[in-house]
């Protein structure tokens, strides 16, 4: 435990005892909205457990015990793996951006063999992890200098290159995002950001240039959807139809028309929402989006009542990344966003995104067994 | 806690609650645009929504049927059995094809109609495979189902003529809508693929009748476009049932009778003008259209010189030749221009000015009266007679007597006819008339045209006693206590002396159709003969001789005209025949119109004897 000693803890505690300490009401928030996701999963495909809820099902029970384990591991360990753990996510980028398996017009995934691994969803958790240790690390005195927003600035770049290179948008955002907010948090100052803000106006135009011509459709599609129905507008201009038809109660479980006759595109995945919406009404949709906020307002009282900066940040990122992949979909499925991609979490069906979320939970979790941990400043090496 | 430290946890609670804000302010944002989606836009989405999943689909209605007098179909609806092949349910649309071809006979091109549909076509949407199958094949097929994954039995209906060509112009015959057809009404069904309209005779008349209206079903549709259930339903309304006065067996027997010549044929009761018979010749199988009629076939007909697409009865207009003289003479007796018993001399020549006017006896006639001029037809008597009372009285009396009119029969291509004028040459010819064009008057030459249709018109006011009976097709409910048709104000003893001239035409020796008269007692007939030039005679022809109607090449022939009615004790029908290029009227239409008028006579003979056993019994 030699790497562990630097720390001012009382040691490690019988796991029995961290597992008493595990928040289980917020497991049960957890399994609800899941079991939210199975049920839609059931509707859409008809009425059956194939071929998206079954399968749903057991990754969530491999997604919900991999929570548990990162919840219990010694957050010093985490601490101490938060290099290794970027630098691998972002070498398995390169290997992506080298070699990597092709799937609807981009490079995302790494056939493994067994499992279709994708790296830049492991990249969000681990970005969050590296930037977390660096701002822990840095001496108080530093904290207001513009050098030492270099290697933090740098570690967010690094990966958004190769991510939106894919081409994945919405990944990108997620992780440029994810990585601000918890340099905002760490104490970045505040007239930097608003300069930061200001700059990404002339920034953001100079990227049009860089899309590829269905990013700018998507885009050109979002502001006006009439203007190809039929085609790149139809997903969006559907999934309003569905959503406005839900009205106040719904149609009822299985009863909607626009999900059930596919007149809603890519139902199982990014438009899961508006099978809810379509199918409970407001009421449905708001109740869901209350079980979200309950798990990130956990997220937040967690960071805010820990002792240590690393546990702070690593959770308050989590809950960032866990709030934006939960708002781009809500608001790409009603039309406040371009459709970009990006699954809601729990609820979509598809692993990686799943994992990524139960993982950042797991972490959240983590922090609030190991809220009284001390760890110094120097981290594990110093 | 380190003091550091307590600087950077007072940061870090400003900025996270900032985040915390933030989200807050974002996820209100989600709030408020599902707010405005599902409370304030509802109406407007969930039109949409009902737009997206209901379709509305036509039904057909079935076509109303043709009958003939006594409700024999003369078109019908016939069950068309098919056999349609959906791909979405053949495990393999090639094994499945190769069992069908034992019971049905499958080309190579059938084949590849059939894969090409398969492929370009949404998988759930049927491919038609055969059609027009016999009741024994699709049977065969339906028992063999099981072998057959992906076979779809189905029974549609297409018109049907059983009666084939005899009906061809009559009855008509219905086609696919076309763009013109599209821009005449906005009835949907029109733009039902597959529909059909009439397109020709009674088909084409009365197709707003037969037609019927469309019944509507509410389909629920996915995104596909594949039906998952009906919401509700209207059935079709079928159209009605057109009942004509044509009695069937009449017209094929009469249209049997003129087979191959080009000739038409009319067939009228007297009293209330029902038609029972308008056949035409040489004609075509109507059924032929309804599948889409081959180019051969088509250009056969177009360039058939006896003109099988005409309805000859009613479009055909012909000069009435000497079955005008009836006309003329009426129009002289009511004048008082000549009496009963007055003779006039027939040498075979009429002069007037510097021009002859032959008889067609060369020889002539003798001595002739008003019965034996109409008997033996005498040109010179008619020639003399219409010299003295004139065109405008002739004219007068022919338009009384049903020429010159159309009686719109609810037939396409009615002609008018012709009864000339004095003004009427004038005005189109840009000539006057001359004395020479009332002597060709006459004999029903000239200028003067009329159809078929319009002598047995004429012919049924004569035999009838003068009355304006009009002739129609379309059964009416009220038959037996329609009101006799109104007088023509004729003088009955007048009419009597043409009908005189009439039974001797056919009963007389010297009659021109004594050959054809019938024996029998209670079935004697009158009539008249005509024979209609088709191009004038030149003088030097007739110094060289005139030829023989069989000597000269068809197209150059005479029409061959008769007029009739019978029986004569107490009348009922009346007969035209016409037959294009069929030579001198005694032997070339004569004969037919006898045949038919016996047939017609014993027809009613029977049907009479057999209502009397069922009275007795």
């Amino acid at each position: 435990m030699t790497i562990l000693s630097p720390g001012h803890n009382r040691g490690s505690r019988p796991l029995f005892q961290k597992i008493s300490e595990i928040n289980w009401l917020i497991v049960l928030v957890v399994v609800m909205i899941t079991g939210v996701g199975i049920a839609l999963l059931y509707s859409v495909a008809g009425g059956s457990f194939d071929p998206w809820a079954k399968k749903q099902l057991i990754r969530f029970a491999l997604g919900l015990g991999m929570m548990l384990v990162i919840a219990l591991v010694d957050i010093r360990i985490w601490m101490f793996l938060a290099y290794p753990l970027y630098f691998l996510s972002l070498a398995l980028l390169v290997i992506v951006e080298i070699k990597g398996h092709t799937g609807m017009g981009a490079t995302r995934w790494l056939n493994l063999g067994f499992m279709n691994l994708q790296p830049s969803e492991f990249m969000k958790i681990t970005l969050i992890l590296a930037l977390a240790r660096y701002f822990h690390c840095l001496p108080p005195e530093d904290t207001g200098r513009y050098k030492s927003l270099i290697w933090p600035l740098l570690l967010i770049a690094m990966p958004a290159f190769f991510v939106v290179r894919q081409p994945d948008l919405g990944t990108t955002l997620l992780i440029a995002f994810g990585g601000i907010a918890v340099l905002f948090a760490a104490g970045m100052r505040m007239w930097l950001f608003v300069a930061g803000i200001i700059t990404m106006i002339p920034a953001a135009f100079g990227a049009w240039s860089f899309l590829k011509p269905y990013q700018k459709e998507r885009v050109l599609t979002f502001l006006d959807p009439e203007r190809d129905p039929l085609g790149a507008g139809y997903h969006i201009i559907q999934s309003k139809i569905a959503f406005g038809s839900g009205g106040l109660y719904g149609k009822g479980y299985m009863q909607g028309t626009q999900s059930q006759l596919n007149f809603l595109p890519e139902k199982q995945t990014d438009f899961i929402f508006t099978v809810l919406a379509e199918e409970f009404g407001l009421v449905g949709g708001l109740t869901l989006l209350l079980l979200y906020l309950v798990l990130l307002g956990y997220a937040i009282l967690v960071s805010m009542s820990v002792r240590s900066h690393f546990s702070r940040l690593l959770a308050l990122g989590m809950a960032v990344t866990l709030f934006l992949y939960m708002f781009i979909n809500i608001a790409m499925v009603m039309g406040l966003l371009p459709v970009v991609g990006v699954p809601l979490p729990l609820v979509s069906y598809g692993g990686s995104a799943m994992l990524t979320v139960l993982v950042g939970l797991g972490f959240v979790m983590c922090v609030a067994i190991h809220k009284n941990t001390m760890i110094s400043r120097g981290g594990a090496f110093a | 806690m380190t003091f550091s430290d307590e600087v950077k946890y007072k940061t870090y609670t400003r900025r996270a609650t900032i985040v915390a804000g933030g989200m807050m302010v974002l996820s209100s944002a989600l709030v408020g645009r599902m707010y405005y989606l599902q409370v304030v836009s509802r109406d407007q989405y969930e039109l949409l929504a009902d737009e997206n999943r209901i379709s509305l689909r036509l039904l057909a209605p079935e076509r109303g049927k043709i009958l003939d007098r006594y409700g024999r179909p003369l078109a019908l609806n016939r069950s068309d059995y098919r056999i349609n092949l959906i791909p979405e349910q053949a495990d393999d649309v090639r094994q499945t094809l190769n069992t069908l071809a034992r019971y049905i006979p499958l080309t190579e091109r059938d084949y590849s109609r059939i894969l090409k549909a398969v492929k370009r076509q949404r998988s759930f949407l049927p491919v038609a495979v055969a059609e027009n199958l016999d009741w024994e094949t699709f049977a065969n097929v339906n028992i063999n189902i099981p072998d057959l994954p992906g076979i779809q039995p189905d029974v549609g209906t297409t018109r049907y003529y059983p009666e084939k060509e005899n009906f061809a112009h009559l009855v008509g015959y219905v086609g696919s809508v076309s763009e013109t057809d599209l821009g005449q009404g906005e009835d949907p069904l029109l733009e039902l693929p597959g529909f059909k309209i009439g397109k020709n005779g009674i088909e084409r008349e009365l197709e707003h009748l037969l037609r019927g209206q469309a019944g509507n079903s509410r389909v629920e549709v996915n995104a596909l476009g594949r039906v998952i259930r009906e919401l509700s339903r209207q059935d079709s309304q079928p159209g009605t049932d057109i009942r004509l006065t044509i009695d069937r067996d009449i017209q094929n027997f009469a249209a049997g009778r003129l087979r191959d010549q080009s000739a038409a044929a009319v067939v009228m009761d007297i009293h209330n003008g029902d038609v029972l018979a308008l056949a035409s010749t040489p004609a075509f199988d109507p059924n032929d259209f309804n599948l889409g009629i081959s180019q051969k076939k088509w250009n056969e007909l177009v360039n058939d010189q006896r003109k099988p697409l005409i309805n000859k009865p009613v479009t055909g207009q012909y000069p009435p030749g000497s079955t005008f003289k009836m006309i003329v003479a009426l129009a002289a007796l009511e004048d008082g221009v000549v009496r009963e018993e007055e003779k006039i001399f027939c040498n075979g020549k009429y002069q007037l000015g510097n021009h002859t006017f032959h008889c067609w006896r060369r020889q002539g006639h003798g001595h002739m009266n008003l019965v034996d001029a109409i008997a033996r037809s005498c040109d010179v008597y008619f020639f003399d007679v219409a010299r003295r009372v004139g065109i405008e009285k002739i004219r007068r009396m022919a338009l009384r007597f049903g020429l010159g009119e159309r009686y719109g029969l609810t037939v396409p291509g009615e002609a008018r006819g012709l009864i000339p004028s004095e003004g009427w040459k004038l005005a189109t010819q840009g000539v006057r008339w001359q004395g020479g064009d009332t002597v060709n008057a006459g004999i029903g030459q000239g200028y003067v045209l009329a159809t078929p249709l319009q002598l047995a018109v004429m012919t049924a006011r004569l035999a009838n006693g003068g009355r304006a009976v009009v002739p129609r097709l379309l059964s009416g409910a009220k038959d037996d206590i329609l009101a006799p048709a109104e007088k023509l104000g004729v003088s009955p003893y007048h009419l009597k002396l043409v009908q005189k001239g009439m039974e001797d035409v056919m009963n007389d020796p010297r009659g021109t159709a004594f050959r054809s008269r019938i024996r029998d007692k209670n079935m004697m007939i009158a009539g008249k003969t005509g024979t209609s030039q088709v191009r004038r005679i030149s003088k030097a022809e007739r110094e060289s001789g005139i030829r023989k109607n069989e000597e000269k090449p068809w197209i150059e022939r005479d029409h061959a005209i008769f007029v009739g009615y019978g029986p004569l004790d107490h009348p009922r029908y009346a007969v035209s025949v016409l037959v294009e290029h069929g030579g001198g009227g005694a032997s070339g239409a004569a004969p037919v119109a006898r045949d038919i008028l016996e047939f017609v006579m014993q027809q009613d003979r029977e049907r009479k004897q057999e209502l009397g056993k069922e009275r007795r019994a």
